[in-house]
């Protein structure tokens, strides 16, 4: 190995020092500071005051309600949001694998919900789920369909925000799938297809197992995006009617940015972590058993 | 008969995503028809799908009667100072981390890296307190320095590009009496175009979007943005459909524009993160 020389590291340094103090200032300082606020009683005036695990038992106990709603939700959120994603780019995806005309057509307009931004477009589907002039209303009404309050029924309020959602994400994952099923070699389904197997045996044995690392990639993707949901579900539902669309987000920025309670919104934050911590963890554990990394 | 039954999934696959993409595009479509309809028309029942003739008041008014011109601006200023900070600063670290031999730049990068996994919305109380105490709460800079200071998948993204980049570049550009920055500024950033736009447009459209971040800095009103005016919007027009749709237009046109200009390496450029991933 060459010897490093000293303008070489100078320089190096220099040219990555701005990340480095990025990073010290605004991810590892916040973080430290989190974790003490946590033990804490503060409203951003006066100096914080240690109290123990005081905010945990409030967070669980007091107000546990909401919190726990909250979480009920966001696991609801993700039985729906995740699965729907994930069958329908995957499908998509499946059909578009092959030459088509106007395939630059599908993937510019699959993908358009994505890049707009999501205030704007929640505000689109406020007006769509309208419950009186709104256009999916309309559409119920002529397959005799009546009375669906999307918004303000707590019972349909979270499939509102699930559909959106499904919308707005299927065309990103649908890319992504897209380039893992280009990468899979023809030769596979040339020889399934001479040895008979049908449209379906090919799906399940060779794309399946060949796209699994995307597959996961998608998964661990969208869950981390259903743990951040805030701004669409915000703008669409306000988190209600009933607290039936509040998120762990919502919670975090009502207690810290409202109430000013910077302790009890820390805490919600580190569970916030651990969740999805653990959740990534989990996952990572059990792709062992169906990713199939080949090199 | 092979060929026939190709033929046909063929049909049936167009069919389908044909279907798709314009159930896709359809939420769009019904945003402009109704910015382009008369305010009392959305009250009408049931609803037409072609409105004629069509009337451009939503659009005066949210330019004459709201902030929204100012939001426009505001939206604007913070994406693209944003973007250009972003795009130097990483691409700055993409270099060092690529091409300069330093000490523990491995444990550095991967350092950089890891930032990417925790989600920046939980910093999100510490950060403001962090801010509140420096005096940057109602000010932009809040919404800016961050990413630009610290952005690992900027980093990331650049830095592969640029372990690709030939060293006989960098050694005749030595020979030529060019410093680090020097080939810097004038080799690899020239070089590196693919990545750069995509992470660019990547940060404008993240930046145009950000909702959260602004929710939370922005106090006064002459500051707000886009996303921030069109949230306040849906409280203070609730039945006016054509008032608000037109706002969402406005919102979205600038992204659908960059889109469809940068979309091929913006496509490129994120199915690239799912393979790798």
């Amino acid at each position: 190995m060459k010897k490093i020389s000293r303008t070489e590291n100078l320089y190096g340094k220099l040219f990555i020092a701005p990340q480095l103090i990025g990073m010290a200032l605004f991810v590892i300082l916040p973080l430290c500071f989190a974790l003490y606020l946590s033990f804490c009683d503060w409203n951003l005036f006066g100096s914080p005051k240690w109290v123990g695990f005081e905010n945990f038992r409030l967070v669980f106990g007091f107000d546990g309600d909401v919190f726990f709603k909250s979480i009920k939700n966001t696991v609801v959120f993700m039985a729906g949001i995740v699965p729907l994603t994930m069958v329908f780019s995957l499908s998509l995806a499946i059909l578009a694998n092959r030459e088509l005309r106007f395939l630059n057509f599908y993937k510019s307009a699959l993908f358009m919900p994505m890049i707009t931004s999501s205030v704007a477009i929640a505000m689109v589907w406020y007006w769509l789920f309208a419950p009186n002039l709104g256009l999916i209303n309309y559409m119920l009404e002529l397959c005799g369909i009546t009375g669906i309050g999307w918004l303000t029924d707590p019972k349909w309020s979270k499939l509102a925000v699930i559909l959106m959602t499904v919308w707005q994400k299927t065309g990103y994952y649908f890319i992504i799938f897209l380039a893992g099923l280009k990468g899979i070699s023809r030769t596979y389904y040339e020889a399934a297809q001479l040895d008979g197997a049908s449209s379906w045996q090919q799906f399940t044995h060779i794309t399946l197992p060949q796209i699994s690392p995307v597959t996961f990639f998608v998964f661990v993707m969208l869950v981390i995006d259903v743990f951040n949901m805030f701004g669409e579900a915000y703008v669409l539902t306000r988190g209600g009617p009933v607290y039936s669309t509040y998120t762990l987000m919502m919670y975090i920025y009502n207690e810290g940015m409202h109430y000013f309670n910077l302790g009890k919104a820390s805490v919600a934050s580190i569970v916030l972590i651990l969740l999805a911590g653990s959740i990534s963890a989990m996952q990572f554990y059990l792709s062992g058993k169906w990713v199939n990394y080949e090199k | 008969m092979k060929n026939k039954s190709e033929k046909a999934k063929r049909i049936l696959s167009s069919a389908i995503l044909m279907f798709a993409s314009l159930g896709m595009l359809f939420p769009f479509f019904w945003m402009v028809k109704t910015a382009l309809m008369p305010n009392k028309a959305t009250l009408t029942y049931p609803p037409k799908l072609i409105e004629w003739p069509i009337v451009f008041d939503n659009f005066i008014k949210v330019f004459t009667s709201t902030g929204l011109s100012r939001a426009v601006l505001n939206s604007l200023f913070i994406a693209v100072v944003s973007t250009a900070g972003v795009l130097f600063f990483t691409s700055l670290a993409a270099y060092a981390f690529a091409k300069i031999r330093f000490r523990r730049s491995g444990f550095y990068f991967g350092m950089i890296f890891a930032t990417m996994l925790i989600p920046s919305q939980i910093l999100l109380i510490p950060m403001y307190v962090l801010f509140a105490k420096i005096g940057w709460v109602d000010t932009y800079l809040p919404l800016i320095v961050p990413q630009v200071m610290i952005n690992g998948y900027g980093v990331f993204l650049i830095r592969q590009f640029m372990v690709g980049i030939p060293d006989s570049y960098i050694e005749a550009a030595k020979l030529d009496g060019l410093g680090h920055f020097g080939i810097y500024w004038r080799i690899m950033l020239p070089l590196s175009k693919p990545p750069l736009i995509t992470l660019g447009v990547f940060t404008f459209i993240g930046n145009w979007n950000n909702f959260f971040g602004a929710l939370i800095y922005l106090d006064s009103e002459e500051k707000f943005t886009l996303p921030l005016l069109m949230n306040i919007f849906r409280s203070q027009y609730t039945v006016e459909w054509g008032t608000l749709m037109a706002g969402a237009t406005i919102t979205v046109l600038p992204l659908i524009v960059i889109y469809l200009f940068a979309q091929k390496s913006f496509i490129e450029g994120i199915a690239m993160t799912g393979v790798k991933g």
